[in-house]
């Protein structure tokens, strides 16, 4: 399972940061960082709501 | 709850609405979907109608939630685009609509709100409300002409649009009938802190005063705003933004209790069997809060679809919405969040920056505890505020993380330099 931040898209509202601060930080620089180069199956659940919760669409999961 | 193969009924599709249909099928809903929107569009998102759609270089576009292909295929929705909703039968479980009936095992109403107009004036041209992709065009069109443009309203989507309107070159102002801008969201103090963005960006801002009436000329076109204290301001756009009602009249003499929009229970239940509601028009207890609320915010729309589908999807299983309320606006490239509720704070206190400056982070506390933050330009730090909203944190605790915050950013700003 890997986490693809589109950069293109993201504004740093970090609402993915709010539902798994162990896996998303927003930086400085207003952008979201990715704080787990691997993710555990088991936030698969939280990690869907990210996704599906982004306000700008800018995060999508492979595998 | 019998079910009869009519399914899951979604009256509203916009975000709230899109979220109930998805949020049902990722609960394991195999019935039919039917998701009923009185505009003829795709389901898309509003934000960035008074944004980005406003000052886009080129042509401006939709943002759709969903490519049609997802929402026909991979969530086997039935689409009723272009079609009102008019009446509700819950007894007979029946959405009467412009064009025939719908039946429905289960129903979620997300219908949201439309926005209040200034009375008198429906048929006069050059004036907009902006809630739909149509008003965005209409808006965009008038500030291309080169449009003299007067906001009439200075909350977020007000402001919103009149910095948008300015960044296309448009000549704005801005007229409040309140005092202060902004009040019941973010409190008084910072509502102005908030509004002074409009004359540090070279909008003018005028506080205080109501319109009086809308002028226009023989044809019917607006040409300026009179305002209460007998001023004039001439104009050839006039967008009003003086809040949204929700869209319950369709709803009257359904026997869905209706009061502030509809009265739903924790688990965003109506008071009628089977039918469940989400988005702008829900009043609900939030019992991270302790508070009944209702809230117009993209968030809570989309979180709030997303639980009545699952709810409606298994209702053995609901359980209780609750959340930290978020909303953001983006005016002069600035961007403004806030997380947990202004309502009833007994102090605000500035923990990063200065007020009268375009980047500031503030906390708000009621007793002990810490109940809101708000922040413009603090993207990397308004979100840690909601972790601790969510815990209940107490005052001494929000203040001490805050004062990490500054001192680390007050490190990096000085070995950057």
């Amino acid at each position: 399972m890997r986490i693809n931040v589109d950069y293109d898209r993201c504004t740093g509202h970090g609402i993915c940061e709010s539902l798994a601060a162990d896996l998303f930080e927003v930086g400085g620089d207003g952008m979201v960082h990715l704080l787990s180069a691997g993710l555990p199956e088991d936030r698969r659940a939280v990690v869907e709501s990210a996704v599906a919760e982004c306000p700008t669409q800018a995060l999508s999961l492979d595998g | 709850m019998t079910d009869t193969g009519s399914g899951l009924v979604v009256v509203g599709a916009s975000l709230a609405g899109l979220r109930a249909a998805e949020g049902a099928r990722r609960a394991g809903y195999q019935a039919p979907i039917t998701l009923i929107g009185a505009e003829p569009h795709l389901p898309y998102d509003r934000p960035p109608l008074s944004k980005d759609f406003l000052t886009a270089a080129g042509p401006p576009t939709a943002t759709l939630l969903r490519e049609e292909a997802v929402l026909r295929d991979e969530l086997a929705l039935t689409l009723r685009l272009g079609t009102t909703a008019t009446a509700l039968d819950v007894a007979a479980q029946i959405v009467v609509t412009d064009s025939g009936e719908v039946s429905y095992d289960r129903l979620i109403v997300a219908t949201g709100a439309a926005p209040r107009t200034l009375p008198g004036t429906d048929r006069l041209s050059g004036v907009h409300a902006l809630r739909t992709i149509d008003d965005a065009h209409a808006i965009r069109a008038a500030i291309d002409g080169g449009a003299r443009t007067v906001v009439v309203g200075a909350g977020f989507i007000g402001s919103e649009i009149a910095a948008s309107a300015k960044k296309r070159g448009s000549e704005v102002t801005v007229v409040e009938a309140l005092a202060t801008p902004l009040a019941r969201a973010v409190g008084e103090e910072l509502g102005l802190a908030l509004a002074a963005l409009h004359e540090r960006h070279g909008t003018r801002l005028r506080v205080g005063v109501g319109v009086e009436r809308l002028e226009a000329n023989g044809v019917g076109a607006v040409t300026g705003v009179r305002l209460a204290d007998g001023s004039r301001i001439d104009a050839d756009l006039v967008v009003v933004g003086i809040g949204v009602a929700p869209a319950t009249g369709w709803l009257a003499g359904s026997g869905i209790e209706l009061g502030n929009g509809i009265e739903c229970d924790e688990n965003l239940a109506t008071s009628a069997p089977n039918v469940w509601a989400a988005g702008d028009l829900v009043s609900w207890p939030n019992a991270t809060t302790g508070l009944r609320m209702r809230l117009e915010h993209w968030t809570i729309a989309a979180e709030q679809g997303g639980a009545a589908g699952r709810n409606a999807a298994d209702p053995d299983a609901a359980t209780p919405f609750t959340t930290v309320p978020y909303f953001w606006s983006d005016q002069y490239d600035k961007r403004i969040q806030f997380v947990g509720v202004a309502e009833a704070a007994d102090e605000t206190t500035t923990v990063i920056g200065d007020l009268d400056s375009d980047s500031f982070l503030v906390l708000y506390r009621r007793g002990d505890r810490l109940i809101g933050a708000l922040g413009l330009e603090q993207r990397g730090t308004v979100m840690k505020f909601r972790h601790l909203l969510a815990a209940n944190a107490g005052w001494d605790e929000a203040m001490s993380f805050a004062k990490e915050r500054a001192a680390a950013a007050a490190a990096k700003a000085a070995a950057a330099r």
